[in-house]
């Protein structure tokens, strides 16, 4: 250990570091520690300058380890590995001190940062001494992938993966597929019909040979790491046997129970007990709500039975259990709407002419249950005057900060299609910004402003129908500051639409928990990287694309359901995939077979031989996440790379100019 | 037995010295339960020096050559200038010197009072103890003056610390006290000329693996809710008792004893210390039954949580004495810091 040469290397990072750490001292001080035979401070270590330098000093100077001071590992602790490796040294003879982001910018005082830096300079060289050479190890890649959620991100991935000649799974839990965007009429800015874009998609996901199409199914269980997932579906109980089904409809048509349809139609239309949630549904096949079906509620009926002419009806159908491989899986699970009942004083579920933005969506669908007719809550009666109120659930700190991103734009469309419907009806739009900033959305918003759609700047205080002034009788007024003439406004309107935000779909915790991944505050996935990967998780071979990342519009979505299925292919496509060996092993010698560690392993790569009285961990599932190594009392697992002395000696290193040596053989 | 006449200067056997520092009397016992084989270590060794079975004077042993002592069998912490002299004059004259039982080999019970300060144990033992009278608050006092001049008792240290902080040794025996069969292991293997191992603070007498190898309880995954003090609960037979919420230490201590403690239902207290690699033994133990208390999973509300990680938090009662009772010197933790500047005063020759 003693005769190790090890570089150490600052890197200024421009001004990020280099403002707060005094890098020269820093790189001074280290070039007379203990095991350092060179050092040095450079502008950006991560450029191919300051790489070249570290391959150079292993080659000239028999470097035998290296440290680089600078940005989180997360960052660059790969490039410079692979400048060690170009020169002759095992990836695994580097340890990275991150004095960036856990560093200079946490301070402004310099003094004490250039201190810091120097003890997490001492702890890495003191860790790096004790590193030992690894070998990656290789992992085949299952060819086929598993996508989450069958809205536009999970058909646009699915047919991308599916074209490149790879089998996918899309998992679907409603009875078809097509998400939120087969509820909506037109798409801003382009007011192209949402359907006639997306039902085409939806077929070709459905005749695809590639794919396989598992709707009315959920995600029960995912073992298992990237290129080898086993994944765990239930597919529920249709009643309906596929095989037989041929979609003709006759049992729909026939079946006599009649609910309300809460899902697809929101509360506004109503649909048969056998059903299918809008005409164009993939797969055709209809499913039975056991809720709402005579037959299985009263024990009699049995209509569809009798109609069907391909005896596909069974009522004896249980969930079925599908055990399936993959090697990749991206969710696209999407979002959820806000619920505008949360907002008491805009009245929605208490005025019956307050609507939400998603009932005026089907209300404004020609497929719709007003075949289109904007009305009041009456069925009949159009309205003479329509207050759209904005930011409904965002940028409120009382409910969402985040802007929805959607609202603004729909919003717009809402005008524009109730002036292109209803040309005689007056619109008020109440906004606190409007955010138009996608490609041709300003101009929609100026064609909107042209067409007289009047627009009130101020969040709305309520939504009552108690009449105070002339004028006001039976109408709903809505009360509002109008920020932009510094007056309060009251304006009598016959129908509001709440334009609801966007929010993370109500289990997203528990999906993620299922995959070992991160939620934010807000429940939205959390991406790897903001800015360079935005659809990579946390979790290798776990993509995410679309709404469940973040309210986005389609375009992004589509956008980012592009990038994931080409993040999958290029890793399929790989063959083998090489994988960090920082495995945990447990030595079988030192194992008192206690099994402390036998359930705790979130991989499920801990194993018990109760034969042996040992456990041991299966390289291959394991993700080294060191929750066994901690545990085990008999400090009989190893983590690679993170051994205890490893760990101690860069503890003992950061504490350099302060620890105090217990008064061993001294008196 | 052998007395001081015929010592050191020899009859050809090995030469023994026993001694006791700051502990029990229990490992001097444990030696003399190996029975009948005691005679056979009278007839293989020359006693030199064991103050509990033979008159020996401290000025015998500062005679003896050094090195001259092939064996010398250590017990007790060092607590005091007394303690620690002994140890540097035993390894100025040992060949070998072992740390014997728990209190030389990691400080032991009287190593829990490094949670407190020496002055702070003087006033529980001689002021606050319910069955001391002392009105004038007399304390030893290591210089005393009499009519015939002055009188000087061993310094007490504020920190007790183990054989090996004090001087290097060559072996470890642990256990409080080591069990009787293990001693005579290690002492027919040295009597045979069997070969040790390389030393260096070594264990010897003792398994390399923890005691539930050698414990024949039934072990399942474990998840536990809460734990239980040995009277609140009667364990089921043939069942892990950790599994059943007594926090049995096994998992975490050195085999070798056999499990005699958790073969009869009472839970395992540690006392053959930590493991081979293992940096603290108290730590470990809480590390392992953090990762299997069951208080929920995540995502579950925070304040229940937080709840049920208080009710098993509370359900341990005494941490340090249950996780530390035998290794608080030696552990990392090694003593807490006294003071009300919370200035460390940790160094040994502090005193009372």
């Amino acid at each position: 250990m003693s005769e190790e040469r090890v570089g150490v290397y600052v890197c200024h990072c421009g001004t990020n570091i280099a403002k707060t750490v005094d890098v020269q001292d820093v790189a001074t001080w280290a070039a007379g520690q203990p095991h350092v035979t060179v050092a040095r401070d450079y502008k950006f270590m991560c450029s191919s300058l300051g790489q070249e330098m570290v391959e150079q000093d292993i080659q000239e100077q028999g470097l035998t380890r290296v440290v680089v001071a600078a940005c989180s590992p997360h960052m660059h602790e790969k490039t410079f590995q692979g400048a060690c490796e170009r020169a002759g040294l095992n990836r695994f003879m580097f340890e990275m001190a991150n004095i960036r982001e856990l560093n200079s910018w946490t301070t402004k005082d310099r003094e004490s940062a250039t201190q810091k830096a120097k003890s997490m300079v001492r702890g890495a060289v003191e860790r790096v001494v004790h590193h030992r050479p690894l070998d990656m190890l290789p992992v085949p890649i299952n060819p086929n992938t598993l996508i989450v959620g069958g809205g536009i991100a999970g058909i646009t991935a699915a047919l991308d993966i599916a074209n490149a000649g790879y089998h996918v799974y899309l998992v679907e839990r409603e009875p078809s597929i097509g998400g939120h965007m087969a509820q909506v009429d037109k798409t801003f800015p382009t007011l192209d019909c949402a359907a006639c874009i997306l039902t085409p998609r939806m077929v070709d996901v459905g005749q695809h040979p590639n794919i396989t199409l598992l709707s009315y199914s959920e995600l029960e269980q995912v073992d298992g790491h990237v290129g080898n997932f086993t994944v765990r579906v239930r597919k529920k109980a249709r009643f309906v046997n596929e095989a037989l089904c041929t979609g003709c409809g006759d049992c729909i048509e026939k079946c006599p129970g009649k609910t309300l349809d809460e899902v697809f139609e929101v509360g506004l239309g109503y649909r048969k007990a056998v059903y299918k949630p809008f005409p164009q549904a993939v797969p055709k096949y209809p499913v039975i709500d056991t809720e709402s079906c005579i037959f299985f509620q009263r024990g009699k009926c049995k209509a569809c039975e009798l109609v069907c002419p391909t005896h596909a009806i069974d009522f004896t159908q249980k969930d079925e259990y599908l055990q399936l491989q993959v090697g990749n899986i991206i969710l696209a699970t999407g979002y959820d709407l806000f619920d505008a009942r949360t907002i008491p004083q805009y009245g929605y579920g208490r005025l019956a002419n307050v609507f939400t933005s998603m009932e005026f969506e089907r209300m404004v669908n020609a497929a719709g249950p007003t075949d289109g007719q904007i009305v009041l809550r009456d069925g009949v009666t159009p309205p003479k005057s329509v207050g759209i109120i904005h930011c409904v659930g965002s940028r409120d700190k009382h409910y969402h900060e985040y802007c929805s991103r959607v609202c603004c734009m729909y919003s717009l469309k809402f005008a524009h299609l109730i002036h292109e419907r209803l040309p005689d009806t007056e619109v008020y739009n109440f906004y606190i910004d409007i955010r138009a900033s996608g490609k041709r959305y300003e101009e929609f918003y100026h064609r909107v402003l042209e067409e007289g759609t009047h627009f009130i700047r101020g969040r709305v205080a309520e939504v009552t129908d108690a009449a105070r002034m002339p004028g006001e009788e039976g109408k709903l007024i809505i009360q509002a500051e109008d920020t932009l003439i510094g007056k309060q406004r009251r304006i009598p309107v016959d129908m509001v639409i709440l334009s609801t935000g966007v929010q993370s779909r109500h289990d997203s915790h528990e999906v993620a928990q299922l995959f070992g991944m991160g939620c934010d505050f807000n429940g939205y996935f959390i991406e790897r990287h903001p800015k360079l990967d935005p659809v990579l998780t946390m979790s290798d071979g776990v993509f995410i694309a679309g709404a469940c990342q973040g309210p986005m519009a389609i375009p992004e979505t589509v956008a980012q359901a592009g990038s994931a299925a080409s993040q999958v292919i290029s890793l399929i496509s790989q063959g083998t995939l090489m994988m960090e060996p920082i495995r945990a092993r447990i030595n079988p010698d030192k194992c008192s077979g206690c099994r402390i560690c036998n359930n705790l392993c979130p991989y499920h790569a801990i194993t018990f031989h109760a034969d042996r009285k040992v456990s041991e961990v299966i390289t291959a599932m394991c993700q080294g996440c060191g929750a066994c190594v901690s545990a085990c009392p008999s400090s009989a697992i190893t983590g690679a790379h993170f051994t205890a002395q490893q760990v101690m000696s860069q503890i003992e290193g950061i504490l350099w100019d302060v620890r105090e040596t217990i008064p061993l053989m001294a008196r | 037995m052998t007395n001081k006449e015929t010592s050191p200067a020899g009859n050809g056997k090995p030469k023994l010295a026993i001694y006791w520092a700051a502990s029990c009397g229990g490992c001097e016992i444990a030696i003399l339960n190996i029975g009948d084989k005691i005679l056979a270590v009278d007839e293989a060794f020359e006693i030199v020096f064991w103050p509990c079975a033979a008159d020996f004077k401290y000025e015998d042993v500062r005679n003896y050559p050094d090195h001259s002592i092939d064996l010398c069998l250590f017990n007790g912490a060092i607590r005091s200038s007394e303690n620690e002299e002994m140890a540097h004059l035993l390894r100025q004259k040992s060949k070998v010197l072992v740390a014997f039982g728990s209190c030389a080999q990691e400080g032991c019970i009287p190593g829990l009072s490094n949670l407190t300060s020496a002055s702070d144990t003087f006033r529980a033992i001689y002021m606050d103890n319910p069955s001391i009278d002392n009105p004038a608050a007399t304390l030893p006092q290591t210089v005393t003056t009499v009519p015939e001049g002055e009188l000087h008792i061993p310094v007490f240290y504020n920190t007790v610390r183990s054989l090996d902080q004090v001087v290097p040794v060559e072996y470890v025996i642990p256990g409080c006290p080591p069990e009787p069969p293990q001693i005579w292991a290690v002492l027919e293997a040295i009597v045979t000329g069997a070969p040790l191992p390389a030393p260096g603070s070594t264990v010897i007498g003792a398994s390399h693996l923890a005691v539930c190898h050698e414990c024949p309880l039934e072990k399942h995954e474990k998840t536990i809710e809460r734990f239980y003090r040995p009277y609140e609960i009667t364990p089921e037979p043939g069942l892990c008792l950790l599994e059943q919420g007594l926090m049995c230490m096994g998992i975490a201590t050195r085999g070798g004893c056999g499990a005699l403690c958790p073969r009869v239902g009472m839970r395992c207290e540690g006392c053959y210390g930590l493991l081979d690699g293992v940096e603290d033994q108290g730590a470990n133990m809480i590390s392992a039954i953090a990762s299997v208390v069951n208080v929920g999973k995540p995502g579950d509300d925070e304040a229940e949580l937080e709840r049920r990680i208080g009710v098993a938090m509370d359900s341990i009662v005494d941490p340090a004495g249950t996780f530390y009772r035998f290794n608080m010197a030696h552990s990392l933790l090694h003593r807490v810091k006294t003071g009300n500047n919370g200035d460390v005063q940790n160094r040994g020759s502090e005193t009372a």
